[in-house]
């Protein structure tokens, strides 16, 4: 039961958006949350608009996954919407009595609660799109050119994989450390939050030192595996720019140029 | 033949957290042949593991010396051929698979030696299949049963194309299908592949279809020869704190009977023979 949280909230696909290089979707993701606050007025937004939902009609993900995505932020782009309708100074509108709303104010709401809605959109779309698994060798990538000044890109990336290879292994032993204690009669769920995290003791001692000896074992399983750290080594799987990739920068390319366009 | 690990007096000492030397290996010495298929058995903390570990350059002798085709270990010129040439499949699947999807799993052995990508590809499509999993190749392996992910780990040392395999209980952690699994897959690489099988193990029944069975007891091998001569000696197994193949106790104590049947009798097959030739 709890092996069945996602890591990440990856929908798996086969349409054009999931097939392009992560290393384009990583970088367009990035251009497109700068471009985004290069957005002067409203009018821009339309391109972006159009931008986003051609995104998502390719990718085929459902606007209720979408929104499902904006939830856990929600409470930031309320307290947003509230802190700029109330704290913006300039022209008091009339007929809200003592409430001080301004034109400015709900005009600056209005524009930061978009700009908010498809930065968060954007970025969700990226790991709604991309694999784990791609999302690293992505980033993995990315990060070589950097190297030279010490950036240790293929290491990063062995953390990420080996933190994503265990994360189901470790909370399957959660749940069987936890059902053990259980049956012994821990109590996780009642109490207050001081008791419960006194109950969650027990479990995590156990766990940490399972999650060292498991640490201790692959390492000194990669070792026999030849491992020796990024250098000389080759990957299976090797990424390659496809036409589509070439038009998906392309057309982010034309985004970026119509908004500046608009300034 | 030509031995493709050879072990001359080696000793070794683990050095405990209180400076006390704990003597794991104690002058041992072996010869394995190519192409040969040899079990180790021993009581727990008998070696086994270090003797497992110094064929693979994972520990070091501190006396004596290990050549694996020729390579001494002890150079560190050598440390990733002879990884190469002897692989190494552990006890737990679930700590030395590294990927989150089974064919880059297998495919993290050559990708460590920079073999070329199209290359990479190939074995790991070969090393799949060798181990019957190629139908798995793009899934997660948190979600194969234990032999289905014992037979990933084989197959990820298979694609770096060793001459050797040494096993470190790969059964012990299994259920009986798994194990069954991964045994017929061992004795596959040995006959048809001629991979150099040494398959440390706690089963007798493992232990018998080998060629040669070699026994630890402190740091020493204490025995070996064929299963038939090795499990003949029942007392002397005992004493070690080893079983016996049922059958084989069963024939013993018949033989005390003085009943005229062999003491060599191994497996469930051969027993049936010799009881039907005793009317
Ligand atoms: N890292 C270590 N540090 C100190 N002593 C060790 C270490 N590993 C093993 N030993 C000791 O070395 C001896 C041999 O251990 P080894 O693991 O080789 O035995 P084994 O035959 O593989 O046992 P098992 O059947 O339990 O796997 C034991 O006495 C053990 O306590
Ligand atoms: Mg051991």
């Amino acid at each position: 039961m709890i092996k069945d949280i996602t890591i990440g909230q990856y929908m798996p696909g086969e349409t054009s958006i999931h097939r392009l290089d992560p290393r384009i979707k990583i970088l367009a993701t990035i251009v497109y949350i700068s471009i985004l606050f290069f957005i002067k007025g409203f009018f821009p937004y339309l391109y972006v608009l159009g931008y986003l939902g051609m995104v998502i009609w390719l990718s085929e993900i459902s606007p209720k996954t979408i929104l499902k995505s904006l939830k856990p932020l929600a409470v930031i782009i309320l307290l947003t919407l509230v802190f700029n309708i109330f704290m913006t100074p300039g022209e008091k509108l009339p007929g809200f009595g003592f409430l001080p709303i301004t034109k400015e104010g709900l005009y600056q709401a209005g524009y930061m609660g978009l700009r908010l809605m498809f930065l968060i959109t954007g970025a969700s779309l990226l790991t709604l799109t991309t694999s784990p698994i791609a999302l690293t060798d992505g980033i993995e990538k990315l990060l070589n050119p950097f190297k030279k000044i010490g950036v240790p890109a293929h290491e990063l990336a062995m953390m990420m994989t080996i933190a994503l290879r265990f994360i189901p292994t470790l909370l399957d032993e959660t749940d069987k450390i936890m059902k053990a204690q259980m049956a012994r009669g821990a109590d996780f769920e009642s109490g207050n939050l001081f008791s419960r995290a006194k109950a969650m003791i027990p479990l995590l001692v156990p766990l940490f030192i399972s999650a060292f000896r498991r640490a201790e074992e692959l390492a000194l399983a990669i070792e026999a595996r030849c491992y020796r750290g990024g250098e000389n080594r080759t990957r299976m799987k090797q990424l390659k720019l496809k036409g589509i990739d070439y038009s998906a920068s392309l057309i982010t390319l034309l985004l970026c140029v119509a908004i500046i366009f608009t300034r | 033949m030509t031995s493709i690990i050879s072990a001359q007096n080696v000793v070794f000492e683990y050095i405990s957290h209180d400076d006390n030397k704990v003597t794991a290996l104690d002058n041992v010495s072996q010869e394995i042949k190519k192409g040969e298929f040899v079990a180790v058995l021993g009581h727990n903390g008998s070696g086994k593991s270090t003797l497992a570990k110094h064929f693979n350059a994972l520990l070091l002798p501190s006396k004596g010396t290990v050549y694996i085709k020729g390579m001494d270990t002890r150079n560190e010129e050598n440390t990733w051929n002879i990884r190469q040439t002897a692989g190494m499949v552990f006890q737990n699947p679930d700590n030395q698979i590294v990927a989150t999807v089974v064919e880059e799993d297998v495919a993290f052995g050559p990708e460590n030696l920079g073999v070329e990508p199209h290359e990479i590809r190939k074995r790991v499509d070969e090393a799949l299949k060798t181990v019957g999993m190629q139908d798995y190749a793009k899934d997660a392996p948190h979600y194969l049963s234990g032999g289905q992910k014992q037979r990933i780990s084989i197959a990820g040392v298979l694609a770096m194309k060793p001459e050797c395999m040494i096993l470190d209980e790969p059964t012990a952690m299994l259920d009986p299908s798994g194990r069954k699994e991964v045994m017929e897959t061992i004795k596959r690489l040995n006959k048809e592949e001629g991979i150099t099988i040494i398959l440390i193990t706690h089963f007798m029944d493992e232990a018998v279809q080998a060629d040669r069975v070699v026994v630890m007891q402190r740091g020493n091998a204490i025995m070996q020869g064929t299963p038939k001569q090795v499990f003949a000696e029942i007392d002397k197994l005992k004493s070690v704190g080893l079983d016996v193949p049922q059958v084989t106790e069963l024939c013993a104590r018949l033989h005390k009977e003085g009943i005229d049947i062999p003491l060599d009798v191994l497996t469930v097959e051969e027993m049936v023979v010799e009881l039907c030739r005793l009317k």
